[in-house]
C-alpha cells in the first residue's frame, strides 16, 4: 500500500515532468505559437533586451552576476527600510544590517535560508515585492544558467551560450508564472490565505487572546515550491497548517518541488537531440533520490524504540504522518527546496544523514531547478574524465573532449562543497561565538551544524530545528558559504559551457564511451557517492552516525 | 620484428634506478609530481614529530616513526618507478649514442664536384643545405637527402634490420639518417638536420625522457589529482576542529596518514613511469614520435587512411585461380600455363607457376632447347618455345585473341568478363593456336587483414583505403579486406581532400606515407607516420616516424595510444576507489576513543588502532611499488568496443579497488600482530 503510494506519486512526477519537458524545449528553441512569442517580444522590447545577441560565456556570466547583485541591493534596501514603507499592517520595522545581508543572499542565491520568521519580521511589502520576485527570478537565473550550460555540450560548433536577459524572462513567463499561478489557485481553494489584512486576533476556546498571522501566502507558496526556494511565509514552513492545509495542498506541493528539477532531465534529452542521454541522468539521479527516501522511510516509519513503540512522530505533523512527512524531507533536501512539512531535527540519525548528504554532494540528486542540472553535470564530466580514459580515448561527452581546461574548472567548482561545508563548518565548531548556536549536546550537535552550512553550500535553505540561525556569526558567515555554493559553481560551470561550445564534435562510433546506458547510470552513481563519501565521510561519522551507534548502545542527545 | 622488440630484462636496471629514487628526493624534483611532493612534505613533517616524541620519551614515538617511514617508502616507490621506465629508456639512449661519434667528413661546395677536392671537417660542424660525399664502409654522419648516386645502407643501428637497404637521389627513397652505414657505393648527401637536432639526437632525447613534455591528458590527469589532493586537504585539515567538538583529538602523525593514505599516491607515483613506458613501447615497436601529443592522439583516432599496397594487398597480382575453357581438362591448362610461366621472372609469372604447383602436385622443370618469348609492350604475351615446335603463350585477353584469331569459347568470354568486373585481372593461355583457359589474377589481400578491420571496426574505427587502382578494381579490394570505404584513383590532393572532409565532420584521422607528395597529407592528419625510407619532406610533415617502414605499423600506433590512455585510467579508479577501505580503517582508529560505538565501523576488524593506521599507510606504500610491472607493461588491451572495455575495466579497477584493499589491509594487520610490530 504504501509502497503502492510512493509509485503512484513518482508515476505521476514522472509523467508531469515529461510533458513540462517537452513544453520548455520549446520555450528555449523559441518554437512557441506566434502570439505568445510576439508578447515575449513586446516584452524584452520594453526592456530593452535585444534577443537576438548572442552571449558568449563570458557576457553570459556578467549578466547572471549583474543581474543577482542588482537584485541583492534591491532586496537588501526593502528589507533594511521596510518599517517605513507601505503594505505593512503590523509595523514591523526595518530588519538588522546582518540579517538583512543574511535574507538577501539568501533569496538572491535561491536558498531560502530563513533565519529570521516570516510573520514576525517581515513587511507584506517585504514578502511580496522583495522575496517573492525574488523566488521567481532566483529560479529563473537557475534555469537559464542550466539551459545555457546544456547549450554549452550540445550546440554546434562555435555556438554562442543564447541570451541571459531572454532565457530568464522566458523561464519567468512561460514555466513559472503560468505553473504557479495555477498552483496558488488550487492551494487557494485548500484553504491557503492570500490577503493585505492584517493578523486577526482571536479569542481561543480557553478565552485567551491569540493573535493568528496571515497574509498573501498562496502566490509565494506556489513559487517556492516550484521553484525550489522553500522559503515559508510563516516561519514552520509548509508544516503550518495555513501553508499547507490538506493532504491535497501536501501532495500538489511534493509534486512541484521535485517538478522542474526533474523536466530538466528530459529537457536535456531533447536538447541534446538524444533523449537516452536524458534519461540517463534522469535514472541516476532517481536511483539515489529513491534509496535515500528508502532508508528515511525505513527509520521514521519504524521510529525509535527507545522513546516508544510506532513510528517517529516526533515533530511531525499529525495529518501527514511518518510517509508523507519522509517524501516531504527526502524531496526537500535532493531538491535543494529546503521547505519542511516537519521538523528534520527530529528524524532519525541515519534519515539526517540521507538528507546530509542529499545536500552535501551539491545539490545534484534533482537539485534545485537548474541549479540541480548544471551540477550533476559537474559530476558526469568528472565520472567521463575518470572512466572515460579506460576505453582508450581522451574522454568526450556528446561527442566533445574533455580537457585539462574542463578538467580544472570542474574542479574547482567542485571545491565549493568541501570549502563552505568541512572550513565553514569546522570554525562554526570551534568559534565560541558561532557555537551558541548549536542546540543540543553530542554528535546531534555537530550534525546541526553540519546541516547549516551543508543547506547553505547547497543553496538549499532547511535547516535542524534547533539550530540558531539568527547570530549575527552564522547570519554573515552562512551568508558568505551561500554566495561560495551558488557562483563558485555557476561562473565555472558557464566556462566548462562556453569551453565545450567552440569544440568540435566528433560522431559517434562503437569506440566512443556510451554515456546513456545502465553501465554510465552505474557510473554516475558511483562517482557522486564515492566523491561525496570521501569527503564527507569522516565529518558524518562524528555526527549522524556516532549518534546512530550511540543510540543503539541507549544513548540519545 | 628487429632486435629492439626483445623485453629487456628490468632486473639489471636495479641498482641504478634505486640510486636515481634517492637523488629525485631532493626538493625540486619532486616538485614536479605535486601528488607525491606533498607526500613527502607529510613524511618529513611526521618523521619530525615522530623525532621529537622519541626525545621526549613520549609512548607511540616507535609506531609515528613506523609510520613515517612508510611515508617515506612510498615517495620512493613513487620515484623507484620513474626512475626505473627512464633507466630502460637509457639504456637504449647508449647504445644509440654509441653510433653517434665524430667523424671527419668530406664537404662538397656543390653536389657534383669531385670528392678528390671536398673539404675534411667535423662531422658535427655539419649545417643543413651542405653537401657531404660518403662512400661504402663509412657511417653517414646526419639527417639528409641523397642528392646523387645509390648505395645500400646499413640503418641496423637505428631500425634494428640488419639487411641492407637501398638509398638513391630523386623518388622517394632518397632520405638518409645519421649513425647508419653505406655498406657499397657512395652517395653526396644535402645536410637537412641542425647540428644536435638530427634524428638520432630525437631519438636519444625520446626514449631517455629527457625532453618528456606532458601529454593533454596527463595534464588534465594531474590537475584533477591536485584537485582531489586539495579537497583531502580541507578534509583532513578540518577534521582536529570536528575531532575537538566531540571531545576527542588527533595527533598530527595520525592525520598526516591519513592525509598520505587519502591522496591519490598511486596513480600519482605512477603516472610518469605510465607515459615513459608507452613512449617506450613505441620505441619497441620501433615507432619514434616527435611527440607524445601524437601517441595520445592516436589513442582517438577515428578514422585510418591506409595504402592498399603494403598494408591491405601483398602490392603484386597474383593467381588466384585456372578457368579452363570447355572441352579442356584442368591439368592441361595447369600444365600450359606453367609452360608460358617458367621463364617470366615477375611476380606475378612466378604466381602462376605456384598455383600450377598447386593443382598438379609439380611442375615441369625448363625443357632442354626451350626458348623464352619476353614480354613486350608491344605482344602484351610471353611464353615459351618448345624444342618440338609446341609453343606456349600467355597474356593480355584482347593480344591473346590477335595471335591465335580465335575468340574464346562463349562459357570462357563470359567468365574473362566477370574477372574484369570483380577488378581482377584475366589472362588468356593459349598452346599454338588454340586458346586453352584463362588465368585469373587478382591483388591478395594479407592473410588476418579482414579479422584486423573488423577488429578496429569495433573499437569505432573506419579504415578508408587509398589506391592508385580504378574504382572498379578498388571496391573488389576494398569488398574482399572489409575496408568500409575507399578512395579509388587517388592523388595527394584527394588525400588531402580526405583528410579535411574527415575532419571537418569531427574526426581524427591517421594515415601513413613516404614520398614528398604526401607531406602535406601527412601534416594535416591528426596522426601522420612517415617512413623511414621516405624522404625528408614526408619525415618533417610527419609526427610519428616507423624505422621499419611497414605501413600496418599504423594499427600498432594505435592500440599503443590507446593502451597508454587505459592504462592512466584504471589506475586512478583504481587508486580512488582504494580510498573507500582505508576510511574504514582509520577512522575507527581514530574516533573510537570519541565514540566507542563507531568501532562498528572497523568491519575489518583490525587490531587496534595503531595497527589499523599503520596497516593502511603499508598498504598504501605496498600497493604502489606492486602496480610498477603493471604501469611499466601497460594495462592488457584486447580491441573491442567502448562498451565492453569499460564494462572490464570498471570491473576489475573500480570494483578490484574496492576489494582489493580491504584484504591487502588486513593481511598486513595480521602480519603486524603476528610480528609483534603493532
Amino acid at each position: 500500500m504504501t509502497l503502492l503510494a510512493y509509485a503512484v506519486y513518482f508515476a505521476v512526477l514522472v509523467g508531469l515532468a515529461w510533458a513540462l519537458a517537452a513544453w520548455m524545449a520549446r520555450v528555449y528553441t523559441r518554437t512557441l505559437p506566434a502570439p505568445l512569442l510576439r508578447v515575449e517580444g513586446a516584452l524584452l522590447q520594453l526592456c530593452g533586451a535585444a534577443p537576438d545577441r548572442s552571449m558568449g560565456w563570458t557576457a553570459y556570466a556578467l549578466a547572471v552576476l549583474a543581474f543577482n547583485a542588482v537584485g541583492f541591493l534591491l532586496l537588501y534596501a526593502i528589507l533594511r527600510a521596510q518599517g517605513a514603507l507601505a503594505l505593512n499592517p503590523d509595523g514591523i520595522g526595518g530588519m538588522a544590517p546582518d540579517l538583512a545581508f543574511n535574507t538577501a543572499v539568501s533569496f538572491v542565491t535561491n536558498t531560502n535560508w530563513q533565519a529570521y520568521s516570516g510573520e514576525a519580521q517581515l513587511s507584506y511589502l517585504s514578502q511580496m515585492a522583495g522575496l517573492t520576485v525574488q523566488n521567481f527570478v532566483s529560479a529563473g537565473t537557475g534555469m537559464a544558467v542550466a539551459v545555457a550550460v546544456i547549450r554549452g555540450f550540445v550546440a554546434a560548433k562555435g555556438s554562442a551560450l543564447g541570451n541571459f536577459w531572454v532565457d530568464l524572462t522566458r523561464s519567468v513567463l512561460w514555466v513559472l508564472l503560468p505553473i504557479s499561478i495555477i498552483l496558488a489557485l488550487f492551494l487557494a481553494w485548500q484553504g491557503v490565505p492570500q490577503t493585505l489584512q492584517g493578523a486577526v486576533t482571536a479569542t481561543g476556546v480557553e478565552g485567551q487572546e491569540q493573535i493568528i498571522a496571515r497574509g498573501p501566502a498562496a502566490a509565494q507558496i506556489a513559487i517556492k515550491q516550484l521553484g525550489t526556494n522553500g522559503g515559508g511565509f510563516f516561519g514552520v514552513n509548509s508544516a503550518h497548517p495555513f501553508e499547507n492545509p490538506t493532504i491535497a495542498s501536501n501532495l500538489a506541493q511534493s509534486l512541484a518541488i521535485l517538478l522542474i528539477p526533474v523536466a530538466f532531465c528530459f529537457l536535456f534529452g531533447r536538447m541534446a537531440g538524444d533523449r537516452r542521454q536524458g534519461r540517463a541522468i534522469f535514472a541516476a539521479m532517481a536511483v539515489m533520490f529513491l534509496a535515500g527516501l528508502a532508508v528515511i522511510h525505513a527509520y521514521e516509519v519504524t521510529g525509535n524504540p527507545a522513546i516508544g513503540i510506532g513510528a517517529n512522530m516526533e515533530g511531525k505533523e499529525q495529518r501527514f504522518g511518518a510517509m508523507l512527512s519522509s517524501l516531504w524531507a527526502a524531496s526537500t533536501t535532493a531538491a535543494s527546496n529546503g521547505s519542511v512539512n516537519a521538523m528534520h531535527d527530529s528524524f532519525m540519525p541515519l534519515s539526517g544523514l540521507v538528507m546530509l548528504i542529499n545536500m552535501a554532494v551539491g545539490e545534484v540528486i534533482f537539485g534545485g531547478v537548474g541549479a540541480g542540472f548544471y551540477g550533476i553535470l559537474l559530476y558526469v564530466v568528472l565520472a567521463v574524465f575518470l572512466a572515460g580514459l579506460m576505453v582508450g580515448r581522451t574522454p568526450e561527452y556528446l561527442g566533445r573532449k574533455i580537457e585539462g581546461r574542463e578538467v580544472t574548472l570542474a574542479v574547482l567548482a567542485f571545491l565549493s562543497m568541501p570549502l563552505g561545508i568541512l572550513v565553514g563548518g569546522a570554525i562554526a565548531a570551534t568559534v565560541p561565538a558561532a557555537l551558541a548556536s548549536v542546540q543540543d549536546s553530542g554528535p546531534h550537535g555537530l550534525s546541526e551544524i553540519l546541516y547549516a552550512y551543508s543547506s547553505a553550500t547547497g543553496n538549499n535553505g532547511s535547516a535542524f530545528g534547533g539550530w540558531g540561525a539568527a547570530l549575527p556569526w552564522q547570519t554573515t558567515a552562512l551568508g558568505i558559504v551561500m554566495l561560495l555554493g551558488r557562483y563558485a559553481i555557476i561562473v565555472p560551470l558557464l566556462a566548462i559551457a562556453g569551453s565545450m561550445v567552440r569544440k568540435p564534435q566528433a560522431p559517434v562510433t562503437s569506440g566512443t564511451f556510451p554515456t546513456h546506458g545502465p553501465l554510465f547510470v552505474i557510473l554516475l552513481i558511483l562517482t557522486v557517492v564515492i566523491l561525496g563519501a570521501l569527503t564527507f565521510f569522516p565529518v558524518l561519522a562524528l555526527g549522524p552516525i556516532a549518534e546512530e551507534t550511540a543510540r543503539l548502545a541507549g544513548q540519545s542527545f | 620484428m628487429s632486435k629492439h622488440a626483445k623485453t629487456a630484462d628490468l632486473s639489471g636496471l636495479y641498482p641504478a634506478a634505486i640510486r636515481e629514487s634517492f637523488v629525485k628526493l631532493k626538493p625540486r624534483a619532486l616538485w614536479r609530481n605535486p601528488v607525491i611532493f606533498v607526500t613527502a612534505v607529510a613524511a618529513a613533517m611526521t618523521t619530525v614529530l615522530g623525532l621529537r616524541d622519541l626525545l621526549a620519551g613520549t609512548t607511540g614515538a616507535g609506531t609515528s616513526l613506523h609510520v613515517s617511514a612508510w611515508l617515506w617508502l612510498c615517495v620512493l616507490f613513487a620515484n623507484f618507478a620513474e626512475a626505473l621506465a627512464e633507466g630502460r629508456g637509457k639504456a637504449r639512449a647508449d647504445t644509440l649514442r654509441a653510433t653517434k661519434s665524430e667523424t671527419r667528413v668530406r664537404l662538397l661546395s656543390e653536389p657534383d664536384e669531385s670528392p678528390g677536392h671536398a673539404a675534411e671537417v667535423l662531422s658535427t660542424a655539419l649545417r643543413p643545405g651542405q653537401y657531404v660525399h660518403v662512400a661504402a664502409g663509412e657511417i653517414i654522419p646526419t639527417d639528409g637527402e641523397a642528392v646523387r648516386g645509390v648505395a645500400s645502407v646499413n640503418e641496423s643501428a637505428i631500425t634494428g634490420e640488419s639487411a641492407p637497404v637501398i638509398r638513391e637521389s630523386g623518388g622517394d627513397r632518397s632520405g638518409v639518417t645519421g649513425g647508419t652505414t653505406i655498406v657499397s657505393d657512395w652517395l653526396v648527401i644535402r645536410v637537412t638536420a641542425e647540428p644536435g637536432k638530427s634524428f638520432l639526437d630525437r631519438m636519444i632525447a625520446l626514449v631517455e625522457g629527457a625532453e618528456r613534455q606532458k601529454t593533454p591528458n596527463e595534464i588534465a590527469l594531474n590537475i584533477l589529482l591536485v584537485g582531489l589532493t586539495l579537497i583531502f586537504l580541507f578534509v583532513v585539515v578540518t577534521l582536529p576542529a570536528f575531532a575537538s567538538y566531540s571531545g576527542t583529538t588527533i595527533p598530527v602523525i595520525v592525520l598526516g596518514a591519513l592525509f598520505v593514505t587519502l591522496i591519490p599516491t598511486t596513480i600519482g607515483g605512477l603516472l610518469s613511469a605510465i607515459g615513459i613506458a608507452g613512449m617506450d613501447r613505441l620505441v619497441k615497436a620501433n615507432v619514434i614520435a616527435k611527440s607524445g601529443r601524437a601517441v595520445e592522439a592516436a589513442g582517438d583516432v577515428d578514422t585510418l587512411l591506409l595504402d592498399k599496397t603494403g598494408t591491405i594487398t601483398f602490392g603484386n597480382r597474383m593467381a588466384d585461380a585456372l578457368i579452363p575453357a570447355p572441352g579442356v581438362d584442368m591439368r592441361r591448362l595447369a600444365e600450359a600455363a606453367a609452360l608460358a610461366s617458367l621463364a617470366d621472372e615477375t611476380p606475378e609469372g612466378k604466381s602462376i607457376v605456384d598455383k600450377a604447383r598447386e593443382l598438379l602436385g609439380s611442375v615441369p622443370v625448363m625443357p632442354e632447347g626451350a626458348e623464352a618469348v619476353a614480354f613486350t609492350a608491344q605482344t602484351r604475351l610471353s611464353g615459351l618455345d618448345l624444342a618440338d615446335g609446341r609453343g606456349f603463350r600467355k597474356g593480355a585477353t584482347d593480344a591473346v585473341i590477335r595471335l591465335t584469331g580465335q575468340t574464346p569459347p562463349q562459357a570462357l568470354g563470359a567468365q574473362v568478363d566477370a574477372i574484369a568486373r570483380s577488378g581482377g585481372t584475366p589472362l588468356l593461355v593459349a598452346e599454338g593456336g588454340r586458346i586453352l583457359g584463362a588465368v585469373h589474377l587478382k591483388d591478395i589481400v594479407k592473410p588476418g587483414v579482414r579479422e584486423r578491420f573488423a577488429e578496429l571496426r569495433a573499437m569505432g574505427i573506419r579504415t578508408v583505403m587509398i589506391t592508385g587502382d580504378n574504382p572498379l578494381t578498388a571496391a573488389a579490394i576494398a569488398a574482399e579486406a572489409g575496408v568500409d570505404d575507399f578512395l579509388a584513383e587517388a592523388t595527394p590532393e584527394m588525400k588531402l581532400d580526405l583528410i579535411r572532409r574527415e575532419q571537418a565532420g569531427g574526426r581524427l584521422v591517421a594515415m601513413c606515407g613516404d614520398g614528398s607528395n604526401d607531406a602535406p597529407a601527412l601534416a594535416q592528419a591528426d596522426v601522420g607516420v612517415a617512413m623511414n625510407v621516405g624522404t625528408p619532406a614526408a619525415k618533417e610533415a610527419a609526427n610519428l616516424i616507423d624505422l621499419d617502414s611497414d605501413p600496418t605499423k599504423l594499427i600498432e600506433v594505435v592500440l599503443v595510444g590507446k593502451q597508454l590512455l587505459i592504462s592512466r585510467g584504471a589506475l586512478t579508479t583504481f587508486s580512488i576507489a582504494n580510498d573507500v577501505a582505508k576510511y574504514f580503517a582509520i577512522l575507527p582508529a581514530i574516533f573510537v576513543a570519541a565514540y566507542p560505538g563507531l568501532g562498528a565501523l572497523n568491519i575489518m576488524g583490525l587490531a587496534s588502532p595503531s595497527s589499523a593506521i599503520l596497516s593502511a599507510v603499508i598498504f598504501n606504500a605496498l600497493i604502489l611499488v606492486a602496480l610498477v610491472p603493471l604501469a611499466l607493461r601497460g594495462v592488457r588491451y584486447r580491441p573491442s568496443t567502448a562498451a565492453a572495455l569499460l564494462r572490464r575495466n570498471l570491473l576489475i579497477y573500480g570494483l578490484g579497488g574496492l576489494i582489493v584493499p580491504f584484504v591487502g589491509i588486513k593481511a598486513i594487520d595480521l602480519t603486524l600482530v603476528a610480528l609483534n610490530l603493532a
